[in-house]
């Protein structure tokens, strides 16, 4: 009986015959498990769907709402506080896979012919992921996520011509308001996972066309006059059907990885709601999340005469490499003739880690919660020296400067600026400032600049 | 056979009576254009209210802040107040804020909260007379000039007017370099 509704169900639909000819496609022996990233992030993204619609039947896109609503999923709602767990550390595992995947494609060569198309799909992917999670940081809807939508709006303003009109569209306005929310609920929901869907459709269809990208061989280059019937003669020699004897390790890879986000949601926890979205509260400390972090570094850190370019040029350079990249589809796959691949990516995995910990310090960022340098520290019973020193604090130079660890480190430490400076030089810099520095000659009286330069004197 | 296990259809009769190349060509035509009015159809209107917020002018409104005996002179304060037209399910973020300074008996000088660098929410610290911001480390003197670090401009300054002992401050887009 089941297998004859099974056979009327195949004959009509043919889905049956589908999916058996797609798991059963031939794939070249040995792939090993470099090639699990795809599926896992395939898997990572069914998670993220499954868990937002569960967050979706509660969470409320109304600007004056969306707040209360995660406070709500967050402490009442059974299971909220989880689900929203496995949706950010989904998020998280679906960004790290796919930058895991695209690395690993392009160490593999496996953009070059036929699979170009594969790759500026993956490469499309790649920049919905990647505004799937910027948009989703938003829907936190919390002082961090209005002040973010800022930033992004300002950041789009600094396109030529048309970066006004971007940062309105953003802010679906002149300022954030009603409408700001409501959009980005749309896109983050609606219009980008559409987008996903149709690509991943795409993405999958073109790994069945031109199967899945054989080991690379040193001295066994690319070209496109030979390459097909090489590999399928391959195939035909040493093919092993896709299920079980390659899908293994995704089903284990992607198994191991839900683990993780369970483990994650359960253990560490969603992301803690911050104060209400009001931007007229300005004790806030703005930070995107993990993923975007580095980035929030680079503006930091960047030359200011080279922000408006790395801004403007750096996503329009990245997405034309990415586009352009198949142009270049012949030749050697394997990595050992292609070392400057190589560099390159250990390059690009080097920098987004050492800014992301920069960023994790930000010791560019006064420190608002510097306390007045204690007793041990200020060593001197000398009242001229005491007052210097609750001067620098009252005054905040302990915001940019530290001694003996108090205080922030946006400027040099101070511990033993005497042993560098005299206190005439020191005056003269407080008085006039320097690049990095304001000149206090309008907001600090003359007694008050000898009084902290006597404290600093002390300081050796 | 394809992929689903049907056999291969059997190929369009090309000489078929109602194979004229004429008529194809225009049921060509017909079915195109039709497609791509029912297209516009759909998409203008989409289209159109996604790119309203750039084309809908918003009004400027003053809002007042608080009676002019509530400020000192030469004290710099926080100010909030609502945006200039806030839907109904707006809530908390129709407020915006300024930082108000009472110059004399009758002169007041609003600054934004947005750094110029990238919009970050600068803070002031009257000891220091300066503003600050949290972000990427801009500083901005009393006067809202940049006395250090990556931003671009000066404070924006918003309109300011005394009206019937009330403060008011004329409402202004987000700053956007």
């Amino acid at each position: 009986m089941i297998k004859r509704f099974f056979a009327w169900l195949d004959d009509r639909s043919g889905l049956l015959t589908s999916a058996r000819h797609a798991l059963e496609h031939p794939v070249p022996p040995r792939t090993g498990w470099w090639y699990v990233f795809g599926s896992a992030t395939l898997l990572a993204f069914v998670l993220q769907v499954v868990t937002g619609i569960a967050l979706a039947t509660a969470y409320v896109p109304s600007s004056g709402q969306a707040y209360d609503s995660l406070r709500f999923i967050s402490e009442q709602a059974l299971m909220g506080r989880f689900l929203r767990g496995m949706h950010y550390f989904g998020a998280s595992a679906m960004v790290l896979l796919i930058g895991i995947h695209v690395s690993r494609t392009y160490l593999m060569a496996a953009y070059k012919f036929p699979r170009e198309l594969n790759w500026l799909s993956g490469a499309v992917l790649l920049l919905l992921t990647l505004a799937l999670a910027f948009t989703g940081q938003l829907l936190r809807w919390d002082q961090n996520a209005v002040w973010s939508v800022i930033v992004g709006a300002a950041q789009a303003g600094r396109m030529p011509i048309v970066g006004h009109d971007m940062a309105r569209f953003i802010l679906a306005g002149d300022t954030i308001g009603g409408a700001t929310l409501s959009r980005f609920f749309a896109f983050h929901v609606f219009f980008i996972p559409a987008l996903v869907f149709v690509l991943i459709g795409l993405h999958l269809a073109l790994v069945l066309r031109h199967g899945i990208s054989e080991r690379p061989k040193v001295g066994e280059p690319v070209d496109p006059a030979t390459y097909r019937a090489k590999y399928d003669a391959l195939l035909r020699r040493e093919g092993v059907p896709f299920w079980p004897d390659a899908a293994w390790r995704d089903v284990v890879f992607g198994a191991c990885m839900v683990a993780t986000v369970v483990l994650l949601a359960i253990t560490v926890g969603p992301p803690e709601l911050g104060r209400p979205p009001d931007p007229s509260i300005l004790q806030a400390d703005p930070r995107p999340d993990w993923y975007l972090l580095w980035y929030f570094a680079v503006l930091a850190l960047a030359p200011v005469h080279l922000e408006n370019v790395i801004i403007v040029l750096g996503p329009l350079l990245f997405g034309a490499i990415l586009i352009l990249l198949p142009i270049f589809n012949k030749g050697e796959r394997s990595v050992r003739r292609r070392p400057w691949a190589g560099l390159l990516v250990v390059f690009i995995w080097t920098t987004i880690v050492s800014f992301w910990y920069a960023a994790q310090k930000a010791d560019w960022s006064p420190d608002f919660a510097a306390k007045p340098l204690p007793a041990s520290v200020v060593k001197s019973g000398d009242p001229t020296v005491v007052e210097g020193a609750r001067l620098f604090h009252e005054k905040g130079c302990e915001f940019c400067h530290a001694i003996e660890g108090f205080g922030g480190e946006r400027g040099p430490d101070l511990s033993q600026v005497a042993s560098r400076m005299s206190p005439v030089q020191i005056e003269a810099r407080i008085t006039n400032g320097s690049p990095n520095m304001p000149a206090y000659a309008q907001s600090l009286k003359p007694e008050e600049v000898r009084t902290i330069a006597a404290f600093l004197a002390t300081r050796r | 056979m394809d992929p689903t296990g049907r056999p291969e259809p059997p190929a369009a009769n090309s000489s078929a009576p109602s194979a004229d190349p004429e008529r194809r060509r225009f049921l060509t035509r017909i079915s195109i254009a039709l497609s791509t009015f029912v297209a516009a159809v759909m998409g203008v209107p989409v289209v159109g209210f996604l790119v309203s917020p750039l084309i809908r002018k918003a009004p400027r409104v003053w809002r007042p802040v608080g009676s002019v005996d509530h400020f000192k002179v030469g004290e710099t304060v926080n100010v909030s107040f609502e945006d200039a037209s806030p839907l109904p399910w707006a809530g908390v973020t129709a407020h915006s804020a300024a930082w108000l300074r009472r110059d004399s008996a009758t002169q007041f000088t609003a600054f934004s909260v947005h750094c110029t660098h990238l919009g970050c929410p600068v803070r002031w610290f009257g000891e220091a007379k300066l503003f600050l911001c949290p972000c990427h480390g801009g500083v901005y003197n009393a006067d809202g000039s940049v006395a250090a670090g990556p931003p671009p401009h000066p404070l924006p300054q918003y309109p300011v007017q005394v009206r019937d002992g009330q403060v008011e401050i004329l409402t202004s887009p987000i700053p956007i370099a």
